[in-house]
């Protein structure tokens, strides 16, 4: 069996096949202050007291967080007050962050497990080796009642890793080029497995290739958690846990080979996440905006990065940059260790954890015509504000040399220009 | 279940931030949610959509966010139901958790805006109005027929522990 039919299989009790209906028992639930208000309703409405277990089911606020205005004020008061009532893991704004960056640190999601969140990118956790997904509110708040779910099986599409990352090129570079080779629906009903070199990709930047295999339309990405997956997890994981490999002889959908040796710094152009070039040839094209953060790539190895960009420059005149922490964790680290100092003297913003702008929710909604750079993960008209306005989609220090030099750029062209 | 209503045709990849953009997400009203319905595709959609109307779309319909809110904005505005070549997962999921009708219809082709159709979710069937053409759909299991009867998973639960 490949790796999601084994871990789902692992708690059906019995061997599944791609495509058939399995329900099965849910490790860990999520939401967010989007969807858990309408996940509480239905939870109301099927007449239950209490969750399945308070220590299995997470509520998030971090889509418009802190409140940007009374409407999600009130809609933060109703999952605030739920996750008291029911004792529910509940990170208030100040001690907590974005859901999928959060949650892998208070190790509350691993490997082997099944789990589900009321957030499309969900299958973030996937890149520690468990099966995770995203569904809707109605499908949450059934699952906080029952602990169970349905599930179709999916049909598993092998990503074939080898060769290292050249510089600059990060996650993100690999999963941009799965989307842009298979399109925005052809991974639909199918979950990613990664394998072969895996070594070479660092964890964070697995979380960002997991993290956007919904683009592509996948149910899941996963990755068999090796040493260094283990190795995060000890001392951080809230309970036990119990890996999961594939079988050597498990059947595969497809194979997709990649060189990673090979890949180059990539750009989904507007409007798709599945329009991907490669930023040589772009540099024409002038910006309004930089975003560095979100689910996608809001973690240290991200922020590092784009410091190492940012580090003795200034953001161009013409362009705001915002820069996003993960989670209170992560801005404190980037306080600590000098990053900080190296975004606010470069001229960029350094914001509290939110989603904020990722979703045209606040900290950053474009204008009409305007056009951001965004380490983000969807670029669909209208996402980050205005129907007329523009999102490119890349990697962070892609983002931060666009951020100096005003237009799209490498910073491998950043260092020419200034060498 | 059988549906019959008028044609409102979309195109491929119509995503949900398309259906119902996220500046509306600060209410769970499905009424207040319609009048936005696919406003992020055209801002005139909303004022074209009749109750009953049914909406005929490309591949991947609902792709991207898991955000239930695109259902309920489908139903408030009075949509009957949606028939795509192909459905993104979660979407998928989410409408027949509300008890909306969708069905995946790869086949259909030549229907213009505006034409009459009977869109019969047992058989897997979509026919003109006039009884002229007909296109094959993927039929829904049983499973999914289940829930859909029953107006939902919550309703679906409810009568199974009830049943129990």
């Amino acid at each position: 069996m490949t790796l999601a039919e084994a871990i789902i299989a692992r708690h059906a009790g019995r061997p599944v096949e791609a495509g058939e209906f399995v329900e099965v028992p849910v490790d860990f639930v999520l939401a967010n202050d989007i969807t858990a208000p309408l996940a509480i309703e239905a939870f109301r409405e099927l007449g239950r007291d209490k969750v399945f277990d308070p220590a299995r089911v997470a509520l998030v606020p971090d889509h418009f967080t802190p409140n940007k205005d009374v409407r999600s004020a009130e809609q933060c008061r109703v999952v605030r007050g739920f996750a008291r009532e029911q004792g529910l893991h509940y990170f208030e704004v100040g001690r907590g962050g974005i859901e999928h960056v959060l949650l892998p640190e208070r190790g509350l999601v691993l490997p082997g497990e099944i789990v589900v969140g009321g957030d499309s990118h969900t299958c973030t956790y996937g890149a520690l080796g468990a099966f995770a997904t995203g569904m809707g509110s109605t499908d949450i708040g059934y699952t906080m009642a029952t602990g169970r779910t349905w599930l179709r099986v999916p049909r598993t599409i092998r990503v074939e890793l080898t060769g290292e990352l050249p510089r600059w090129v990060m996650g993100k570079d690999l999963i941009l080029h799965l989307i842009g080779l298979l399109g925005t629906s052809g991974a639909n009903w199918c979950a990613f497995e990664f394998g072969g070199e895996i070594g070479a990709l660092p964890l964070d930047d697995r979380l960002t290739a997991a993290n956007m295999a919904v683009e592509a339309g996948a149910t899941a990405g996963l990755f068999p958690p090796d040493n260094e997956v283990l190795g995060y997890l000890e001392g951080r994981a809230a309970r036990e846990f119990d890996p999961v490999y594939p079988d050597p002889d498990a059947r595969y959908a497809e194979v997709i080979e990649v060189d990673l040796g090979a890949l180059r710094p990539l750009v989904a152009l507007p409007h798709s996440p599945a329009n991907v070039v490669p930023v040589d040839g772009l540099e024409r094209t002038p910006i309004d905006q930089v975003v560095i953060g979100s689910c996608t790539n809001g973690r240290w190895r991200d922020l590092l990065v784009a410091a190492e960009v940012l580090r003795g420059r200034k953001v161009h005149p013409g362009v705001r940059c915002i820069v996003i922490p993960g989670t209170q964790e992560l801005h404190l680290r980037a306080v600590r260790e000098g990053l900080a100092e190296v975004f606010l003297s470069a001229g960029a913003v350094l914001s509290t954890p939110t989603c904020g702008p990722c979703l045209g929710g606040h900290m950053g909604v474009l204008g009409a015509g305007e056009r951001c750079v965004s380490t983000t993960n969807r670029n669909f008209r209208g996402r980050m504000g205005h129907p007329e306005s523009e999102v490119y989609l890349a990697n962070p220090a892609v983002a931060a040399a666009s951020a100096v030099l005003g237009r799209i750029a490498s910073p491998e062209e950043l260092s020419r220009r200034e060498g | 279940m059988i549906i019959r209503g008028r044609v409102l045709l979309v195109g491929d990849d119509v995503d949900t931030d398309a259906i119902i953009p996220a500046r509306y997400l600060v209410t769970t009203d499905p009424v207040e949610l319609g009048r936005h319905c696919l406003e992020g595709l055209d801002p005139g959609f909303p004022g074209r959509i009749r109750p009953g109307d049914i909406i005929v779309a490309g591949k991947n319909f609902g792709c991207g966010s898991s955000r239930e809110h695109a259902v309920l904005a489908l139903k408030g505005a009075g949509i009957a139901c949606v028939v795509a070549e192909s459905f993104a997962r979660i979407f998928f999921r989410n409408a027949v958790n509300l008890g909306f009708p969708v069905l995946e219809c790869p086949e259909l082709k030549g229907i213009r805006e505006g034409d009459r159709i009977v869109v019969d979710l047992e058989k897997g069937e979509v026919t003109g109005d006039d009884g002229g053409s007909s296109w094959k759909a993927s039929p829904l299991p049983p499973f999914i027929l289940e829930i859909l009867e029953a107006g939902g998973l919550i309703p679906w639960a409810k009568r199974r522990s009830h049943g129990a």
